[in-house]
């Protein structure tokens, strides 16, 4: 609406360019009042620029006060405008023209053809009304205040972060804890008609709808799970719920994926998670040091087992003989490394000098 | 024609300008995403609703026009505190999207799309607290949060087709425990559970490791008796063996204290040394 007044505002500044003659230069035979009446005033000097950009008369008003100005800065500088303002008009008429026949031309071109990217679709509006989409390379239309076209890039996927890194947000599970999630939502547009025209705020829309999904899911499963095993679970939920959502709406919108990003325990409650996972560490190392224990007691008893069968083995062969050796062995070991004593006078009671022996012990360790 | 023109240019184009002007301010485009209500001297007399985007016409000046967003709208509820049926707050954000299907009626009952909201959000709070607070706080959180929805839904539609609009959804944004005390002990809850889990893991790990350790002394004791049972008189024979040399040598490991041993001549190991004559 807004164009096509702007374009009735060229056409109309057209038309006044055109028609400018009908002013004062055609007329120039008549007195000097007339022609500063008329917009032939703003030539003079230095109110030239305005002239061109408004392009025509606007209010009877505007002209009126225009005149004032004029009338005003003529009494200050006597009068010399009028004539300079004829002198430079004339030269500019045909250039002027030129430049609006180009302007016209260029705005044809430009706006009837459009290049559309391998990844966008234009979607053509006819005074308003959808016509239809153009694909990508270029396309034509009527120009600009007929038919419009909106290019809207569909193969772009845009990403939406739901819970900020720094910030908690938090959502009540199925069991009533509360778990800290952050997760982003990927999305592009697969039908530009519907996205263009169905949703009044689509970006809004897509986060609001996001949020209700992730809550809705979270809601039906335990904080362990939202933290664990099914969080790919989730992720393909939410991205089905809000998928049909949006569908509903007539959105026009396509979930490409969501991804959660970061499911934690509330900070507030951080550590005795973390006392969690050290008492499953602490456990295992119980039992650890339990199976070393185990293995080495066990390794022990088939060891002396095995040993005390392989003598026992030899000892049937020749039970007294082999009795006896052993017994020999092992006095032997045993005795040539301690001091000894022997008593042998019967009936006499020996006086033994505990101390003394005791004494002489650390010279027997020595030798 | 010409003439005349010639004789009174400021009239003629102001003439020309004038009739432009009702020229373009007597069509009137309509976009995809709006509907128009025309107004004829204060009195609605028609719709350009959903087939007729594109050029239409209108009388100038007589008839005004109104634009009625055709889009999906959206209500946008303030936080809403529902109490459960078993006395538990839940904090409670939502969201309704509407369609305004009916203009003429909207543009009757509130004349613009904002009003529509402004009238349907306290309506959307009082809804949903309602329904939600028939449940109890574990069904808020649970699938069936589901119909609950549709209940709301239904209910607000019945208001806002008054305003000629029509809900599409409603859906529930956040659900959270109030802050203070109600999450606080939440907290509390959670964190006493994972002490709870903590301990009795330890616990378990404990519980573990203790029938391991008994199992091996089992274990060992079971080797043992197999291989030693098999001659009591020889085992005993043969431990006290191994047992004087550890005792008496140390068993490599560590040197025992020394030792000095007072024999008799009738010890068993003497009993060659006096001569077997005798």
């Amino acid at each position: 609406m807004n164009i096509l007044m702007g374009w009735g505002g060229r056409i109309r500044g057209l038309f006044a360019d055109n028609k400018g003659p009908w002013g004062p230069t055609e007329d120039g035979g008549s007195s000097e009042p007339p022609s500063s009446e008329d917009k032939g005033g703003p030539w003079g000097g230095p109110s030239n620029p305005p002239r061109r950009r408004r392009g025509s008369l606007n209010t009877p008003g505007n002209v009126t006060s225009f005149d004032d100005f004029v009338q005003r800065s003529r009494a200050r500088f006597g009068g010399g405008g009028g004539a300079g303002g004829g002198g430079f008009g004339r030269p500019d008429r045909p250039l002027i023209t030129w430049a609006i026949i180009a302007f016209v031309v260029a705005w044809l071109l430009f706006t009837s053809m459009h290049v559309i990217s391998p990844g966008q679709r234009g979607v053509v509006t006819q005074f308003g009304r959808y016509s239809h989409t153009l694909g990508p390379g270029v396309g034509f239309t009527m120009p600009s205040p007929i038919n419009r076209v909106n290019k809207i890039d569909v193969e772009n996927i845009r990403n939406i972060d739901l819970g900020a890194s720094n910030t908690e947000t938090l959502m009540l599970t199925g069991d009533q804890n509360i778990i800290d999630i952050a997760y982003s939502v990927r999305w592009n547009i697969r039908d530009p008609e519907q996205y263009l025209f169905e949703l009044a705020q689509p970006d809004e829309t897509i986060r609001e709808v996001a949020e209700s999904a992730m809550r809705a899911v979270v809601a039906r499963v335990t904080l362990d799970q939202a933290m664990g095993e099914s969080r790919g679970l989730i992720e393909s939920q939410v991205q089905e719920v809000m998928q049909r959502v949006l569908d509903a709406y007539g959105a026009g919108i396509s979930i490409q994926g969501v991804a959660i990003k970061q499911a934690d325990p509330p900070a507030a409650v951080n550590e005795a998670f973390k006392d969690v996972t050290a008492a499953q560490q602490q456990a295992q190392s119980y039992i650890n040091q339990a199976n070393a224990y185990a293995t080495q007691l066990t390794q022990k008893a088939q060891g002396e087992a095995a040993a005390f069968d392989k003598v026992y083995e030899e000892y049937r062969l020749a039970p007294e003989v082999t009795r006896r050796r052993m017994y020999y062995e092992t006095m032997e070991r045993v005795l040539k490394k301690v001091d000894k004593t022997i008593v042998e006078t019967p009936g006499v009671t020996p006086y033994l000098p505990l101390p003394q022996v005791q004494k002489s012990q650390p010279q027997g360790a020595n030798q | 024609m010409i003439a005349f023109l010639r004789a009174r240019p400021m009239v003629a184009g102001v003439t020309a300008l004038l009739l432009l002007f009702i020229l373009f301010s007597s069509f009137l485009i309509v976009p995809e995403t709006k509907q128009a209500v025309i107004v004829r001297f204060g009195k609605p007399d028609r719709i350009l609703g959903n087939t007729t985007a594109g050029i239409n016409w209108r009388i100038p000046f007589a008839e005004n026009v109104v634009w009625i967003d055709k889009r999906v709208l959206d209500v946008d509820m303030d936080r809403q505190q529902v109490l459960s049926t078993d006395q538990r707050r839940l904090e409670v954000d939502a969201f309704a999207r509407y369609r305004i299907v009916d203009p003429l009626r909207m543009y009757i009952s509130a004349r613009s799309e904002d009003r529509v909201s402004d009238a349907l959000r306290p309506i959307l709070g009082s809804e949903l607290r309602n329904e939600l607070g028939k449940r109890r706080f574990a069904e808020l959180l649970s699938p069936e949060r589901q119909g609950v929805m549709e209940n709301v839904r239904r209910g607000l539609d019945r208001v806002a087709r008054q305003y000629g609009a029509e809900i599409i959804d409603v859906r529930i944004k956040k659900a959270d425990l109030p802050d203070g005390t109600p999450l606080q002990s939440a907290f509390d809850r959670m964190r006493t559970d994972r002490e709870q889990e903590a301990r009795s893991i330890r616990a378990e790990g404990a519980k573990r490791a203790q029938i391991i350790r008994a199992e091996s002394d089992a274990e060992a004791a079971r080797v043992y008796a197999q291989s030693f049972g098999k001659d009591a008189d020889f085992y005993e024979f043969y431990r006290a063996m191994q047992s004087y040399e550890t005792t008496f040598i140390g068993d490599g490991n560590e040197r025992p204290g020394a030792t000095t041993i007072i024999l008799s001549p009738d010890n068993d190991f003497l009993k060659e040394f006096s001569g077997r004559s005798r």
